[in-house]
Parts: structure tokens; sequence; C-alpha cells
């Protein structure tokens, strides 16, 4: 009596790219906090009404400058203090993690599908399109980044949606350039010959074809912009032309509070000690997104 | 060799150009011109507005004016500030020293640090250290420097008291300046103590501004470190029994350091946006300060020169790493 043989069960099928990925993503315990981090503050921000203890704009007349709980002075109301006004330091910082992200989200996703747009026409059209491109990029990139961002601003007018606009395009061509170097080294390889000599139109080479296998870096380059994105919203916020009083911006915050600095430390301490966690955060995020995506890269 | 230097000349022709175009249009596309600011709240009759805009050349078609500017420029001519009357040129080499002492010193803050700590992580790697310093480098490149400048004087000037607050130097010392760099003004001066007074004036400021660069310097070497200790030939050096002091300095350092050297060249463009809010902070009297001030006064001139002259000492110093690039690295210079 023959029986039809069954598969081998230790022939494990091969894991799946999503589970490829965690698997050495897991591995950098500093990505998987930062990951954490970005999760929470994910959390504060959609949750930020019903977490923060107070309203952000609300002020507490009898409580001008109170320091935080564990200083003398300070209340468990007030977690982390009051600011010159009265509002409280915490809801402030739980009501500013939603901008931030916010901006990070707009900029990074406006620079990230301009720049593969104009990256993508680069690389396929190697002619004239594709100098007037990159030279347009060499003068974006020619000018420090923030005074770019800051005369943008000015002809926009100061705010926080023209901040991110700012932003944006002042990171362009760190897209158009990855997208267009991964582009071209993608249309040199046989598969993209294959799909073109089997008839696809130009949009499904350059998108479905051509693009997912771009994407790796661009992931990897669009985190470590969405930390950027967060430091020079927040910058433009401190020299003024960012979000505007009272929005409770981290980077305007500190505008606020330079004059207290020598007064008052807490209103100083935290709205920058809470930019520096988002964007460190986003950074470890990176860093481990480009160990697990960069194959070139991994395990070194 | 020759030919490599002459294409990259060819690029920056265009994207200069580019420059001017931008600079000229975009402070024209700022709300608002130069008379309304210098007027203020009094206001203007509009004849007498209409007679100043004239007498700037401000009313001419906007091509006839790109094309004067653009004339202008290439006779080296940048015009004079509308705010102060100064030609532009000369108001930026007066404040240029100040950004250029500040710079320097960052750069040099953050190269002794951020290199010597990038390659003792690559050769300790897994060891505490590499870890603890790789965090402190990642800390120091996620840094909001504003912030960052701010606790700093909170720390070393409030607590401590080590340190002033902002400035370039004590307001007793008058110092004649000769160079611009307050440093070695104050040593060819007589004035005791001045020296003293602008080398405490310049800690924090340096701190501030150089966090950033040594963060990434340091991450750089580290990386770089590693790919080359995993070459066949640094194997060799250490199979032929060479100490290892050498097998690192020698042979993997000197090959380490060639992205090392692009990296250093690109952080100008970095020390030059960060002065931007160092200045603001320090009251520091540099060309970055100069710049925001001229932006909010739609001073059209200073502005476009100002940006004009960054963008051209950017592409310049991008030009000279791409050159010393090629010159440290043999195989890209022998390439084609």
């Amino acid at each position: 009596m023959t029986s039809i043989a069954e598969p081998l069960r230790n022939s494990q099928a091969p894991p799946g790219p999503l589970r490829e990925f965690w698997h050495y993503f897991r591995e950098n315990k500093g990505a998987v906090a930062g990951l954490a981090v970005v999760l929470l503050l994910i959390f504060l921000a959609a949750f930020a009404d019903v977490v923060a203890p107070h309203s952000p704009f609300e002020q507490y007349r009898d409580a001008f400058l109170q320091p935080p709980v564990w200083q003398e002075g300070g209340s468990f109301e007030f977690v982390l203090g009051t600011d010159a006004t009265g509002r409280d330091m915490l809801s402030r910082i739980i009501h500013g993690s939603r901008l931030s992200l916010l901006i990070g989200c707009i900029a990074v996703t406006l620079s990230l599908s301009v720049g593969i747009s104009l990256g993508l026409l680069a690389a396929f059209f190697r002619t004239a399109a594709d100098a007037l491109i990159m030279r347009l990029m060499d003068v974006i990139l020619a000018v420090p980044s923030l005074l770019l961002a800051l005369v943008i601003v000015a002809i926009l007018g100061p705010g926080l949606v023209n901040a991110m606009i700012a932003v944006a395009v002042v990171y362009v061509p760190h897209y158009v350039r990855l997208a267009r170097a991964s582009a071209m080294t993608e249309l040199s390889k046989d598969y993209v010959t294959a799909s073109r000599v089997s008839g696809a139109g130009l949009f499904r080479l350059m998108l479905i074809t051509v693009l997912p296998n771009c994407m790796p870096p661009l992931i990897v380059q669009a985190t470590l912009g969405f930390s950027s994105a967060v430091l020079d919203a927040a910058a433009l916020g401190f020299l003024g032309v960012g979000a505007q009083p009272p929005t409770p911006e981290w980077g305007a915050m500190l505008a606020d509070a330079r004059e207290f600095i020598l007064r008052a430390w807490w209103v100083v301490t935290f709205p920058g000690l809470a930019i520096l966690i988002t964007v460190l955060a986003f950074n470890l995020m990176g860093d481990g997104l480009r160990d697990a995506l960069d194959p070139k890269l991994k395990r070194s | 060799m020759l030919r490599f230097i002459l294409s990259r000349l060819g690029l920056l022709i265009p994207t200069f150009l580019g420059v001017t175009v931008i600079a000229f249009s975009f402070i024209r596309l700022v709300p608002g011109d130069p008379i309304e600011l210098l007027i203020g709240e009094r206001g203007i009759d509009p004849e007498r507005h209409a007679y100043l805009l004239h007498e700037m050349g401000l009313d001419l078609p906007w091509y006839v004016q790109y094309f004067d500017f653009l004339g202008d420029v290439l006779q080296g001519d940048l015009g004079r500030s509308i705010v102060t009357k100064q030609p532009v040129f000369l108001e930026f080499l007066e404040l240029f020293p100040a950004t250029l002492e500040l710079s320097i010193f960052a750069l040099t803050f953050a190269v002794l640090i951020g290199l010597p700590i990038g390659i003792l992580a690559g050769v300790k790697r897994g060891t505490v250290f590499d870890h603890a310093s790789m965090t402190l480098s990642l800390t120091g490149f996620s840094m909001p420097i504003f912030w960052w400048a701010l606790l700093l004087i909170i720390f070393f000037s409030g607590v401590l008291k080590w340190t002033p607050v902002s400035g370039r130097i004590d307001v007793l010392f008058y110092v004649e300046p000769v160079t611009g760099l307050m440093l070695i003004d104050t040593l060819l001066s007589d004035e005791e103590g001045a020296f003293r007074s602008a080398l405490s004036h310049l800690i924090l400021p340096t701190v501030a501004l150089g966090t950033i660069p040594m963060a990434v310097i340091a991450r750089q070497t580290r990386s770089a470190m590693l790919e080359v200790l995993n070459e066949d030939y640094v194997r060799t050096a250490r199979a032929k029994g060479l100490p290892p002091g050498r097998v690192i300095g020698l042979h993997a350092l000197r090959n380490a350091l060639i992205p090392v050297v692009t990296v250093i060249g690109l952080q100008i463009g970095v020390l030059l946006a960060g002065a931007i809010l160092t200045e603001t902070i320090f009251a520091w009297p540099g060309i970055g300060k100069w710049l925001v001030d001229s932006i909010s006064r739609r001073d059209y001139p200073s502005v476009q020169g100002g940006l004009l002259l960054i963008a051209l000492l950017v592409m310049t110093v991008n030009l000279i790493v791409d050159l010393l690039y090629g010159l440290i690295n043999p195989r890209i210079r022998h390439a084609r």
C-alpha cells in the first residue's frame, strides 16, 4: 500500500517580507525603542484632549511661572509647572505633539511626492528635463536650508501651514537625487527591459515596475527627513515665523520662554526636551529601517 | 584631472545663474516693499511712494531690473543697502569675519572631538564605549541647536557664571578691527584682558554650533573605520605583524578619512544654516543675523547680495571638497 508522501513539514515557507523585515528591525534595540516612543507620541497626539490635564490655552491667574511638582512651590495640579501666563506646561507639550507629528507628516509627504515625481522624470528622460531638474536642485542645495525656508515663509507669510510648505520645499532635492539615482540603477536591470519589451507603457514602467524597487532608500530618507522637518519647523517657530502664539508648538513655546531662561528653567527645558526626544526617536527608527531595508549595509 | 576640474566648474555656471534668479525673485515676492517698511506706521502719500520707488529703480519692469542686477553682479557690484546706504559687499565683508571666526571654531571643535570618538568607536566596536559614544552622537545629531544654546546659557552663564550670555566681547573693551577676527584683533591691540574676554564669548556659541557637525563626523568616521578595518590590506598589515597602532593609524585611518573629508566639507552649509540660529541667540554680529534682519526689512539689495555670496561660498566649498576628494583618492582621479 503506497501512499502519497506527505510534504515535509520542516521545509518551511520562506518568511514573508514583513516578517523578515521585523526580524532584522528587532535586532536593533535602539530602533525598537525609537518605534515605541513614536507610537507613544502618536497615542498622545490622538488623545491629547483626554490625556492632557488642562486646556493648552487656559491661563491660571494664580499660578504664573509655577515650578514643576518636585521643586518647592510646585503642585500636582501642574506637574511640569506653568508658563509666564499661567498655562499648564504639560498640557501644552502634549498638544504640541499633535502639531509636530502633523508638520512632519505633511512636510515629508509633500517633499516625498514631489521628489519622487521629479526624480523619476529625470531618470526616465535623461535629456533636457534631467539637466533642468538637477540644476534646479543644485540651486536649492546651494542655499543653506534654514535660510531658504526663512525666505519662503517671508513670501508666504508667517504661520504653521506656510512653515510646513517651506520645510517641504527645502528637502525636495534630497528625495529627487535619491529617487533618480535608484531609478537609474533599476532602469539598467533586465526585469525592466523585459517589462518594456512586453509592452508596458511609460506610467506602468515608472510606477509599477521601477518605483517599488526604489522605495527602501526613500523610506529610510523619509523617516530621517521626518526628524529634520520637525527640527526645522521648530526652528522657524523659534524665529517667530512658524506657528504663531498662542499655538502650543514646541519651537514657538521656546521663543516665548526665552526671556525667562534665567528665572524659570522649566519653561525652556521641557519644550526643547520634547523636540529632542521626538527627533531622536525618528532618527533611531530611521537607522533601524536602514539596517533592515538596505541589503548593502545589512549586518555591517 | 584638468578635465575633471573644468567639468565641475562648468556645472557651477547654471547653478550660479539659478541662484541669481532665486535671490532676485524671492525677495521681490515677499509682500510689502522697502519703502513701506522704512516709513513704517506713519504712512506716505502715493505720489511720494511712487517717486521713491522710481528713485530706486523699483518701478521698472522686472526683466529690466533683473538684467540690471545680473549685469552689476557680473561686474562685482552688488548694489547698496536700502537701509544703511552702504555697499552690500562691504557690509558683508565687515560682518563675515564674525561668522567665519565662529564657524572655524565650531568646525575645529567638531573635528577635534568627533574624529577621535569615531575612530575609537570603530576600533572598539561593540564595546560600552562604542554604544555610549554612538548614543551620544545620535543625540547630538538630533539636537535642536536653538534649545541647546539656551540650555548652555542657563547652565554655564546662569548657574555657574563662567561665561558671558551674548555678544563677541565685553563692552568695556574697544578693539580696532584689523582682520575682523576678534581673537587676532584683541591680540594685536594692547587692551589687557580683551583676548580673554573675546575667547570666553566664543565658547558657548562654538559648542552650540559645533555639536551637530561633531555628531555627524563621529558617526561617519566610525562607519568608515568599520568598512576599512574589514579590508584585505588591513588584514595583510596585521598578518605582517605590524603593531596595532600602525595598522590603524597608517593603513586604516588614511583610507577611512576619504569619505570623512567629504562629510566635513558638507558641514559648511550646515554651519551657515546653524549660524542663523546661533547668531540670533547669542547676539553675534555675523551674516546670519544680518540676513534675517535684512529679510524683515525688505532690504532687496542686501538679501540678494547676501544670498548670492552665501550660495557662492557653499558652491566653492563643495567644489574644493570634490577636488580634494580626487586628490586624496587616486581611484577617483584616474577614473575614466
